[in-house]
């Protein structure tokens, strides 16, 4: 597939601090790209760099196959969304939306056709005539995305789109934003520290923190092979446990022995027939459970450790200080600077008993 | 807003006190400049308007004013524009810089011009030379106006410029605009009545410009003198009823300057609730 945008050892301080720090990415033709990474890390840094707000210390960055370090923003073909919408105050809908129009000079008949078509594309034909004060949080947010689709950019950036919509209204727009855009065709690049957000829209992720890359890859993938111990930690609800080779199966650890474990790793029974394996299980004490809806977050701790798992709520309900089994059937290990996925082999060993 | 009626004899005393001084400190000085200028009759007051000295600083007032209002204009703009979109070396010093017209006394800034461009002045054989008279003459007192009226429009300006931040220009810039469409289409719009006040500003100060004025100007009837001027001399000639009818014609002015102001801060609270 052809390349839209990439980034190439990108440098960036603001004074002594390195906002960007030698990020290098790709962004692939006609995809939908989350930006993630905890606040601060230099997402709105990158997307203004490749938007032309902000420029480079050093490194090239490319649209389309072209270097566009020194183009103005203006001639690189973007459309920007921004966290606070930036709508103009003092122009209605109609004429937010043409502003970008009427700069290029498109006759006055295209401009009418274009805009009735995008305030139609965001539901907001019947307030076209109102001012940007005069919308509410999710309105305005159609508006800006309207506005930056109208010049028709080959590609669009936006900087958390839903951060100041509430949660419900969020879900929608998510949704409508990712179908819109998929329908579009057009390339867009999307930051956000919402990583339950990230992985619903985005076909591809790219994590960042300390203003470098950590790791990029679509959504399961970055879920299942975490490549630094950042992104296992920060993707999932991930417990960091000092040393796992104190749990059954996990004994020949090599290196340090620092573990990552998700709650999908566990298996938490409440005695031993609810469990296929109970010998490779370890015995711990609930600690604190918590309903979720549509199952039960048990806290349960092992070893004096503290690991998290899910429990179905079909099952017998476990209450704090009950006694538990655990079955832990895999840890990440990050020893010697390398992912590795360790299964439990106690669980090898009894299935072959049997 | 609810209003409250005063309900007590301290509120009433309070409210009392406040009127008798605006009585005696605004509204009694401006019937006596009324009653003073028209003590002789209609015919003595106009024919002392009428007279071409007083028209002569009538039109060297507004020459100043208009001189200042345009050049502080642009250059308000341009400086609060600096100031709030962009970041550079030297900001708050700049930022300073820019009150100290207000800081220092209108005489000592006519002093200072007096020596920037004056006989003692190192380019003063430069522009006896060339024939350029700044002290003692009409583009001393332009100089001196600009001056004192400098960081009027500045200063309404760059709090509401920065209240409305950088991202409005910033989408324009990514959707092609020229910064002198993004000036004009996005930042001008935003900031119209800051602007539009600081000018009625300026122009009130410019008009009653006094200190600075007199000591570059040299006092010479019919070629620097500027109203307030004009009505020093006439007071201390005792032409008293000249001096009123003169007067009055700066009363007037402020009258209108009031009203205007007022009609603006109506009209921009206005916009404001239109989200206009
Ligand atoms: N104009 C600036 N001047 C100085 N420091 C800046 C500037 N812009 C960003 N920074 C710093 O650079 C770092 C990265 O900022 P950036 O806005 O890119 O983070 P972010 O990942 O978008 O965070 P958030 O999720 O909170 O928006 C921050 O520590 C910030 O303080
Ligand atoms: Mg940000």
């Amino acid at each position: 597939m052809a390349i839209e945008v990439e980034l190439k050892h990108i440098h960036k301080n603001f004074g002594t601090f390195k906002a960007s720090d030698d990020v290098n990415l790709t962004v692939e033709k006609g995809k939908l790209i989350g930006l993630l990474g905890p606040s601060g890390s230099g997402k709105t840094t990158i997307l203004r760099m490749i938007a032309g707000l902000e420029h480079p210390d050093s490194g090239d960055i490319f649209i389309a196959g072209k270097r566009v370090n020194d183009l103005p923003a203006g001639r690189r073909g973007i459309g920007f969304v921004f966290q606070n919408y930036a709508l103009f105050r003092h122009m209605t809908v109609r004429e937010n939306i043409a502003f970008g129009l009427k700069v290029q000079k498109v006759p006055p008949k295209e401009i009418k056709a274009r805009v009735d078509k995008l305030v139609e594309l965001i539901g907001l034909a019947e307030f076209d005539g109102r001012y940007p004060q005069q919308l509410s949080g999710g309105q305005r947010q159609r508006v800006a995305f309207a506005r930056a689709l109208a010049p028709e950019p080959e590609l669009l950036l936006l900087d958390e789109p839903f951060a100041a919509i509430d949660a419900k209204v969020r879900k929608e727009l998510r949704q409508w934003l990712r179908a819109t855009i998929h329908q579009l065709g057009i390339t867009s690049i999307f930051v956000t520290h919402d990583q339950d957000e990230a992985v619903e829209v985005a076909d591809d992720i790219i994590i960042t923190n300390h203003g470098h890359v950590e790791q990029a890859g679509p959504p399961a993938a970055i879920y299942q092979h975490p490549e630094t111990p950042f992104v296992a930690d920060f993707i999932g609800e991930s417990v960091h446990v000092p040393d796992y080779t104190v749990f059954k199966g996990f004994s020949n650890g090599a290196g340090s022995h620092e573990g990552i474990l998700r709650p999908e790793f566990l298996e938490i029974a409440a005695d031993e027939e609810e469990i296929l394996m109970p010998l490779a299980a370890e015995q711990g004490t609930v600690k604190a459970v918590y309903f979720r809806g549509s199952n039960v977050q048990v806290a349960v701790e092992v070893k004096g450790q503290l690991l998290h798992g899910w429990r179905s709520l079909e099952k017998k309900p476990l209450h704090e200080g009950d006694k538990a089994l655990v079955l832990i059937h895999r840890v990440y290990s990050f020893a010697g600077g390398k992912t590795q996925i360790i299964e439990n082999s106690a669980k090898q060993e009894e299935s072959v008993v049997i | 807003m609810v209003a409250v009626k005063p309900h007590n004899f301290r509120q009433w005393g309070l409210i009392g006190l406040a009127a008798v001084f605006l009585l005696v400190m605004l509204v009694l000085p401006l019937i006596l400049v009324a009653s003073e200028a028209l003590a002789k009759g209609w015919q003595v007051y106009l024919d002392a308007l009428n007279e071409p000295f007083a028209r002569k600083a009538l039109f060297l007032t507004l020459e100043a004013t208009v001189a200042a209002v345009l050049g502080n204009t642009v250059f308000g703009l341009a400086s609060a524009w600096l100031l709030t979109k962009y970041d550079f070396r030297g900001k708050a010093f700049w930022s300073s810089l820019l009150d100290l017209p207000f800081a220092i006394s209108p005489v000592v800034a006519g002093l200072l011009f007096v020596i920037l461009f004056g006989r003692m002045s190192p380019i003063y054989p430069f522009l006896r030379a060339e024939h350029i008279a700044i002290i003692f003459a009409v583009p001393g007192i332009i100089l001196a106006t600009v001056f004192v009226t400098f960081p009027f429009i500045t200063r309404e300006l760059v709090p509401i410029m920065e209240a409305q931040g950088r991202s409005e220009e910033e989408a324009a810039a990514t959707m092609g605009a020229s910064g002198w469409t993004i000036f004009r289409r996005v930042t001008l719009p935003n900031i119209k009545w800051a602007l539009i006040y600081g000018v009625i500003l300026c122009t009130a100060r410019a008009l009653g410009e006094f200190g600075a004025v007199s000591v570059v100007s040299g006092h010479i009837r019919g070629k620097t003198n500027t109203l307030p001027l004009h009505i020093e001399i006439l007071y201390n000639e005792y032409n008293f009823t000249a001096a009123f009818a003169v007067a009055s014609i700066l009363v007037i002015l402020a009258v209108v300057i009031l009203i205007l102001r007022n009609l603006v801060e109506w009209r921009a609270k206005r916009g404001l609730r239109n989200g206009n």
